[in-house]
């Protein structure tokens, strides 16, 4: 549904995005990740026909996003960042606005304001202006006119930013369930948690290159914790000083405040059955014991550190 | 169709959902009659006629139109909804179109709740009222002039000071440009053809015209070129924005 070929935006001699392609299936979630300022934004001002590329292309649905537009817009709900609006219109007044717009006829209009009042609970705040609006109450709004017009194809950006815990959950509650119904979406985020809980795939952008495109899984299968053990136990001292003896232990890491200590096995290595056994021969008392899957903002932190200049 | 009527619909209610609106509109009229009976005489001079009142349109558009456009599409830059807008199926010509005509018909409004000082001039005397109606239809066209010129300029910044500041700076050489103030800088060295079509900018010299009951053909064209050109120019200044 989604495809960017060789996107490229120059800004004098500053390649804000270079040669970016990837493709987005129906019911597929990609989440962008990447530093403030790594080309995020812009990819996907390419891709909703704001920005236009200096180089490569956008389709979306097979409609060129520049040449195209009409087309290609009508196939899009987009959440720009920041979720802007009109601040002296009322909710419902604005979402009346888009749905105008987006060409829906007067009682497809009413049905599809109430469906997403409803879904983003927006009733409290429907005669309310935007400008009166708080912050996660705004972006709520943003949402909910980005897929009024039950677009099949979303592109969200930052879409929880600015949410409490209860929210963002909610939130991305909704967007698992758009992707269930057969959508091609696009979010970007810094929050590497969303990442797993959402996306089937994520790339990795910084200074506007693709440095990494993997499955969330994939992703954490890159990093030094992969397959590590973590264990917590009242002695976590005591053990980080002595477990270094066992083999394929690469390091040992301490963190205090949970009495946790973490082994890092040499890469490939799944020493769970090796350091249960050794545990119990020293009869050492511990509370709990699990194997890491690998942590995303470790490898977040590897790829995109090699990158900057 | 509906793409352009919602987005005036939308303009129009920005401006009545602040007191902008109501401001304006008590402002403009009362400055309007007080202008057409302190300054102008509208007694005194015992004619039946609203000379008095057209002569100051003109200037009092010179400062109450570029407020009607100077929020058209610096609010949008400077909000960022611009992006939001442009994302829509919208072509840019209906974006500035629409923008543009909210600002029209919020300004024709203005002129027509002008009508007592009609009635008045009527009860009054027994006046030309062809001559009226050529006037207000003159001060409209002219009206649309100005906020031609406001919309764009309106789309260069994202500071709604800088556009009223720089479109009342415009519309007064346009205002002027018959006058040696203007032609001044040109005289000695340009050629007469230039000075000549300079001259002819003037929207003094084809509102006056139009106030003496005189519909000419050309003054119609002026007018409906100058608002072609410079909603050409939004469009270009708009897409501009989007290309960089």
């Amino acid at each position: 549904m989604i495809e960017a070929d060789c996107l490229s935006k120059h800004y004098g001699r500053l390649a804000a995005v270079d040669q970016v392609s990837f493709k987005v299936a129906k019911g597929e979630v990609l989440g962008f990740l990447g530093p403030n300022g790594a080309g995020k934004s812009t990819t996907m001002r390419m891709l909703t026909g704001f920005l236009v590329p200096s180089q490569g292309s956008a389709r979306i649905g097979g409609y060129d996003s520049i040449k195209q537009p009409m087309k290609s817009k009508a196939l899009v709900g987009y959440l720009p960042e920041g979720a802007p609006g009109y601040g002296e219109m009322t909710v419902h007044e604005f979402l009346s606005f888009i749905a105008a717009v987006r060409g829906l006829k007067r009682n497809e209009r009413i049905k599809h304001i109430a469906q997403v009042v409803e879904q983003l609970q927006l009733e409290a705040v429907l005669y309310q202006t935007l400008e009166t609006l708080s912050k996660g109450f705004r972006r709520r709004v943003g949402l909910a006119q980005a897929i009024l017009h039950d677009p099949q194809v979303l592109i969200l950006d930052e879409p929880t930013d600015g949410l409490d815990p209860n929210q963002k959950h909610e939130v991305r509650l909704l967007i698992q369930k758009l992707a269930q119904s057969n959508k091609a979406i696009v979010i970007s985020t810094h929050i590497l948690e969303e990442v797993e809980a959402l996306c089937s795939r994520a790339l990795i952008i910084a200074q506007g290159r693709i440095v990494a495109d993997d499955t969330p899984q994939g992703l954490q299968q890159r990093s030094r914790y992969h397959n590590a053990i973590s264990l917590i136990s009242p002695d976590y001292h005591a053990i980080a000083e002595a477990i270094r003896e066992l083999p394929k232990v690469v390091d040992v890491e301490i963190l205090a405040q949970k009495s946790q200590v973490t082994i890092v096995p040499e890469k490939g290595a799944l020493i769970l059955d090796d350091v249960e056994a050794w545990l119990r021969e020293h009869a050492w008392s511990i509370t709990s014991i699990y194997r890491e899957t690998g942590r995303l903002d470790d490898v977040f932190r590897q790829i995109t550190a090699g990158v900057r200049t | 169709m509906n793409v352009l009527s919602a987005i005036v619909r939308k303009e129009l209610s920005s401006y009545f959902s602040t007191p902008v609106a109501y401001v304006f509109l008590f402002i403009f009229l009362a400055a309007s009659h007080a202008l057409t009976f302190y300054v102008g005489h509208f007694y005194e001079r015992g004619q039946a006629d609203l000379l008095p009142f057209f002569n100051f349109h003109p200037w009092l558009y010179l400062f109450f139109m570029p407020a009607l456009s100077m929020r058209l599409w610096a609010e949008e830059r400077r909000s960022g909804s611009v992006e939001l807008l442009l994302t829509l199926p919208v072509r840019v010509w209906q974006a500035v179109v629409g923008k543009f005509l909210a600002a029209w018909l919020f300004a024709l409004l203005a002129l027509a709740l002008s009508f007592p000082i009609w009635l008045t001039v009527n009860y009054l005397g027994d006046p030309d009222n062809g001559v009226i109606l050529v006037s207000y239809m003159g001060s409209a066209m002219m009206g649309a002039g100005f906020l031609a010129i406001g919309a764009c300029i309106s789309a260069m910044t994202r500071n709604q000071v800088v556009a009223f500041i720089i479109t009342v700076t415009v519309c007064f050489l346009f205002l002027l440009s018959g006058h040696s103030m203007v032609l001044s800088p040109l005289l000695g060295w340009a050629p007469d053809v230039l000075i000549d079509a300079v001259a002819s900018l003037s929207f003094l010299t084809h509102f006056t015209s139009m106030t003496k009951g005189v519909i000419d053909a050309r003054d119609l064209i002026y007018f409906l070129m100058l608002v072609g050109f410079w909603l050409y120019a939004n469009v270009l200044i708009v897409e501009w924005f989007e290309a960089r």
